[in-house]
């Protein structure tokens, strides 16, 4: 069945051959309803079995923190019982849409599997490894037959920009800020309309985290499955002809569509929300620099995976100030109160998705902004870059 | 009308159309309603139209939400969009895998939508 859904997948998208992929990450492991796990409890009982080195984005549960998830039991029951059929099928254990920072690297040009919109387009642009953008249960389709139809972004043709975005006049402080990337990435989605961009005029060196927070945010409010930046993403290229020169304007506006309510400082804020991508641990680092031993009036709900909880445990990290999510996340199965309320973010990728999946309404700040907000309960945010 | 069908059947019914959506954070899976309140028609079942979208955009998981939709019987009629999306016809594909219902996929530029009114029958074939 396994190989039956990748060549179906290949001939509907017009590919004419199936690539070998050397490794897998899973996005079909999160609870969605009965129908993914009876999917999946399928291909084990057909004897599937991942035959390249696999790894699992979030499941609906957090199998670290019990009670954490309010899903009613026989929901919470099937997800489960989806968790334990991905393991059986021989995928490991990460449960993070951050695999990239719990040891699975593809090589530059490796052509891989990879699910979960965030994760592909790091593995695309970041890595410069190969993947198409693929959807629920071909990822482990691909897994088991060890192949993926040969199209989209595993073509050399459609791996290269037409579209270059010069950010030169753009405000350096701007640029150097963390709040900076995800808007980027959220102006890129909105904007880029199924293209290759790439950007110039951007810092020669760009931490690993903004990368991945830009792309998620790019992921989120469009289908971007690969970026480049000139002297920083592996992959080289060709200037495309067309360019568009970037203006504060634009961003602004793209930063503002972020939140989805206007407010005042001093706002009553129920709770922060951080970690999508899941929160590494040099942004656990920075967060607590942030409280710099402060005690939030609001819960600081912190999104991540098992590989990060690892590390703050070696490395004796306090994190009694914040309220840790393991192997799942805020929008994708109910932890955040049902009674709905105002909450803030970092992140381009819970601002976009917050509010259909929760019901919270969402104010997007910086990652000060969001300590300085729980400590004070109420909006704090630094705005002069952004006016 | 310039249609292209991915995946075969045949479909007659009301267009919903969206200018974009995301299957995941836009559809609950459990009762097929919307639920993107920046989207027109939130709150409205796509149970049963011709889903329309102009620009499908996002999640990866939006196959799990439409193959649920299937399952368990609140899919639209048929989904139309603006250009091949491999991850909404992943949906389907593997419902038919699964022997339960499925609906055709066909793809109409956003252009060739655009003559289409909201709420008309529209047939897909």
């Amino acid at each position: 069945m396994a190989m039956r859904i990748v060549a179906d997948t290949a001939r509907l998208l017009g590919a004419s051959r199936l690539v070998p992929v050397a490794s897998a990450h899973i996005d079909g492991c999160l609870y969605h309803g009965d129908s993914g796990t009876l999917f999946a409890e399928r291909l084990v009982n057909d004897g599937g079995r991942a035959s390249v080195p696999t790894t699992l984005n979030v499941g609906a549960l957090d199998l670290v923190h019990a009670g954490r998830v309010r899903l009613p039991p026989e929901r919470m029951a099937m997800a489960r019982r989806m968790m334990d059929a991905y393991l059986k099928l021989g995928c490991r254990p990460t449960w993070t849409c951050a695999p990239y920072q719990a040891g699975h690297r593809p090589a530059l040009g490796q052509h891989v599997a990879w699910g979960e919109s965030n994760a592909v387009v790091f593995c695309n642009s970041v890595l410069g490894a190969r993947t198409e953008r693929y959807g629920d249960f071909l990822d482990i389709c691909a897994a088991i037959s060890g192949r993926a139809p040969e199209t989209g972004l595993h073509l050399d043709d459609n791996r290269r920009p037409s579209l270059l975005v010069d950010c030169a006049v753009l405000d350096r402080r701007l640029v150097e800020e963390e709040a900076f990337w995800p808007v980027l990435g959220a102006w890129l989605g909105e904007n880029a309309g199924g293209r290759v961009v790439a950007f110039a005029g951007l810092p020669s060196k760009i931490d690993e985290d903004r990368l991945k927070a830009m792309g998620a945010a790019a992921a989120s409010t469009g289908s971007v499955g690969l970026f480049h930046i000139e002297g920083v993403t592996p992959e080289t290229f060709e200037r495309p002809r067309e360019v568009l020169k970037l203006s504060g304007t634009m961003l602004h506006a793209a930063r503002d569509r972020l939140s989805t309510v206007r407010a005042k400082p001093g706002d009553k804020v129920d709770a922060i929300a951080v970690g999508s991508p899941h929160f590494s641990f040099a942004e656990f680092q920075r967060l607590l620099g942030h409280l710099d031993g402060r005690k939030p009036a609001i819960p600081i709900y912190v999104c991540t995976g098992r590989h990060t909880l690892a590390e703050i445990e070696r490395a004796g990290l306090d994190t009694s100030a914040l309220t840790i999510v393991a192997d799942t996340c805020i929008v994708v199965t109910p932890i955040l109160p049902a009674s709905g309320g105002l909450l803030m973010t970092n992140s381009g990728k819970f601002a976009h998705y917050t509010r259909p999946n929760t019901g919270f309404e969402v104010l997007y700040g910086s990652l000060a902004d969001c300590a300085e907000t729980a400590v004070a309960g109420r909006l704090v945010r630094e705005e002069s870059l952004w006016r | 009308m310039a249609m292209n069908l991915l995946l075969p059947g045949t479909a007659e019914a009301a267009a919903l159309k969206l200018p974009t959506l995301s299957l995941w954070g836009g559809v609950d899976p459990f009762s097929g309603r919307l639920t993107n309140p920046a989207l027109p028609h939130c709150g409205e079942s796509v149970k049963g139209k011709v889903l329309m979208i102009a620009e499908p955009v996002g999640s990866s998981s939006s196959s799990a939400v439409l193959l649920e939709l299937l399952q368990a019987g609140n899919a639209p009629a048929a989904i139309v969009l603006g250009r091949a999306d491999a991850i909404v016809a992943l949906g389907i594909l593997v419902a038919r895998e699964m022997g339960w219902a499925t609906i055709p996929l066909a793809v109409m530029p956003p252009n060739e939508q655009a003559k289409v009114a909201d709420g008309a029958t529209i047939r897909v074939e």
